[in-house]
């Protein structure tokens, strides 16, 4: 079981002053390397001897990493770039406000200042199951803890597990898919380009991560193209308070509405499956209908087709229905419905 | 590194997981190496098979210009044995190479197909073909001591031909029946672990430990496979062994194939291949 203790951990640290050398390093130390962005989940880890990597790569000193820029009427977002620089960019305020609203769901105010937005993306579960050292599925064990008939699992999956069910808890991830963003991933060997809905993976792929991120790659920056900026938005985020929290689910959808229907949509859920959930079938299903209760309603089944609860989470498929007619609404409704 | 990986369970104790997968590599090597050396004694050292006996021209005279080894019952399980068979070691290993895909549940599905065709096959085997055929009997362990003691240029007797099977089949059926029994019994409660239509999952049908040791029998099981597998192809496409190869596919074999290995006394085909 994990004990927090004053004292971190033995290993070595480097603070590389560019991506190029932040790479060179991983490559050099490949698995017993760990990137360190904000530090939040960081220390965690490795003060509770969870983690116990030989190298800490602290990309704080690589400002090529950092910061927000136009790039081709959308804008690209250095993965080290706070979270607070993001809530208040005017370019991701003007353009991607969808954006800029799940940023500031995240955590509190303290939290995005030092947090940063590759790190929300890339964040490791908070099963507390797996956090606490046991050697669950995700921990390269046999065995759920939390998929068991006495466990405590009220914010796990109802969707997409596999084995392990845990949840992803990021608050930007889903305004990612629903923007159609494109995260750059380099490595010593070049660098990739996967869409925002491919970078996050679930326990059937592999159960001990929760993106494409090998050993030796790094999240640079993050691109979003113009495709959505300044179309209908919508982001709820629910939790068991109002600030300073994990989601239980949360939602993210970018519309175009022409004439009273749905020109085009994306929308996307998290907090119900171990990556955010890009609601394909749901948004083939309403392009071309009425923005209105009906197609919502439709919509809201539609989005909980195949959920499967636990002993203590089957709340999360009405909730997840909910949100899911709100963000067709545009509106948040005064009542549930 | 051990073989083994182990973990703390919730109440401390040190309990296996499963097997290190490096195992994986010690297995395939294993394997190749076997291939390795017995292409050299083959090609260098081996001496011509020489039988202390032949079938008398008259005998020979009323079999059939191919001789039936195998139904066609027999081969389909044979061939859907080995499709799932290769579908449970590609899902099994191949994310553990890199090849990353969710790979459970065609996992499961294989292991079901397998589990159903070796209850077949046992039934099969058992009611309404030569049950014994596979087994060793007295001759094929003192034909083998002969053929020992021939190779290492000792004088002994001429081995006797075959029977259905050579001691070298009847051995590779036995181990291949060892490991993949392990691995259905082990793969069959470790769908408990899992979801699937058949069970409720229960993680806790048995204690820490004994998930752990049936997670490593059954890994353990699984490379053991993978060595086996590769032994098996590489007789299967030698020279001297593609009549009975090929026997898999047609269900019969040449007259002079037979005569030339098979002991009529020892073994008598039901009758003349169609």
């Amino acid at each position: 079981m994990a004990v927090i203790r004053d004292v971190m951990p033995a290993f070595e640290l480097f603070q590389p002053v560019s991506a190029d050398d932040a790479t060179a390093l991983l490559a050099k130390y490949g698995s017993d390397a760990w990137v360190m962005a904000g530090g939040l989940d960081s220390f965690d880890w490795l003060k509770d001897r969870i983690k116990r990597p030989k190298v800490v790569v602290d990309l704080s000193q690589a400002k090529d990493l950092s910061g927000v820029r136009e790039a081709s009427g959308g804008i690209e977002i250095g993965a080290t770039t706070t979270l607070t620089e993001v809530v208040r960019h005017p370019l991701v305020k003007e353009k991607f406000a969808i954006l800029s609203e799940a940023a500031e769901a995240a955590a509190s105010p303290q939290i995005r200042n030092q947090g940063t937005i590759g790190g929300n993306v890339s964040q490791d579960t908070r099963c507390w199951y797996y956090r606490s050292g046991l050697a669950c599925y995700r921990a390269g064990g046999n065995i759920c803890f939390a998929d068991t008939p006495t466990a405590v699992n009220r914010e796990h999956a109802i969707l997409g597990a596999d084995r392990c069910v845990a949840v992803s808890p990021s608050d930007s991830a889903p305004a990612m898919i629903a923007l159609e963003a494109k995260f750059v991933i380099r490595s010593a060997k070049g660098e990739r380009v996967v869409e925002a809905e491919d970078y996050f993976i679930g326990p059937g792929i592999d159960i001990t991560r929760m993106n494409v991120l090998q050993p030796g790659e790094l999240l640079t920056a993050i691109r979003i193209p113009a495709t959505w900026a300044a179309t209908q938005f919508y982001f709820e985020k629910v939790r068991d308070r109002p600030v300073w929290d994990f989601p239980l689910v949360n939602i993210a959808s970018a519309k175009v509405v022409n004439g009273g229907k749905i020109e085009r949509i994306r929308i996307a859920v998290n907090g119900v499956a171990a990556h955010p959930v890009r609601l394909k079938k749901v948004e083939d299903a309403i392009i071309g209908k009425p923005a209105n209760e009906e197609t919502a309603v439709m919509a809201g089944k539609m989005a909980i087709e195949g959920a499967q609860t636990l002993r203590y989470n089957g709340f999360k498929v009405p909730l997840m229905t909910n949100l899911v007619k709100r963000s067709i609404r545009g509106v948040e409704a005064p009542t549930w419905a | 590194m051990g073989i083994v990986q182990w973990a703390h369970s919730p109440w401390g104790e040190d309990v296996p997981i499963h097997i290190s997968f490096i195992l994986i590599w010690v297995a395939a090597i294993a394997g190749l190496g076997f291939l390795i050396v017995h292409a050299i004694w083959h090609k260098f050292f081996a001496k011509p098979e020489v039988f202390a006996d032949s079938t008398p021209p008259a005998v020979a005279a009323k079999l059939p210009e191919r001789v039936k080894r195998h139904s066609l019952t027999a081969r389909a399980f044979h061939w859907i044995m080995a499709l799932s068979m290769f579908a449970l070691l590609i899902t099994a290993f191949g994310p553990k190479l890199g090849y990353k895909f969710p790979w459970v549940t065609y996992h499961w599905i294989a292991g079901i197909v397998l589990t159903v065709s070796i209850l077949f096959h046992i039934i099969h085997a058992s009611f309404f073909m030569d049950f014994w055929s596979i087994w060793p009997d007295r001759i094929d362990i003192d034909d083998a001591k002969k053929r020992l003691r021939r190779s290492m240029g000792e004088a002994a007797g001429a081995p006797r031909r075959f029977a259905k099977y050579p001691l070298e089949n009847k051995a590779y059926h036995g181990i291949i029946v060892l490991a993949g029994l392990s691995a259905m019994f082990t793969g069959f409660f470790m769908m408990f672990r899992v979801r699937t239509p058949f069970f409720t999952r229960n993680p806790y049908l048995f204690g820490d430990m004994t998930w752990g040791m049936m997670y490593v029998l059954h890994g353990l099981a699984g490379v053991g496979l993978i060595a086996l597998i590769m032994v098996h192809i590489y007789f299967a496409v030698r020279p001297e062994k593609l009549a009975i190869t090929g026997s898999m596919i047609t269900g019969s074999m040449s007259r002079e194939y037979y005569l030339e290995h098979h002991d009529p006394e020892r073994w008598a085909p039901e009758s003349a291949a169609k």
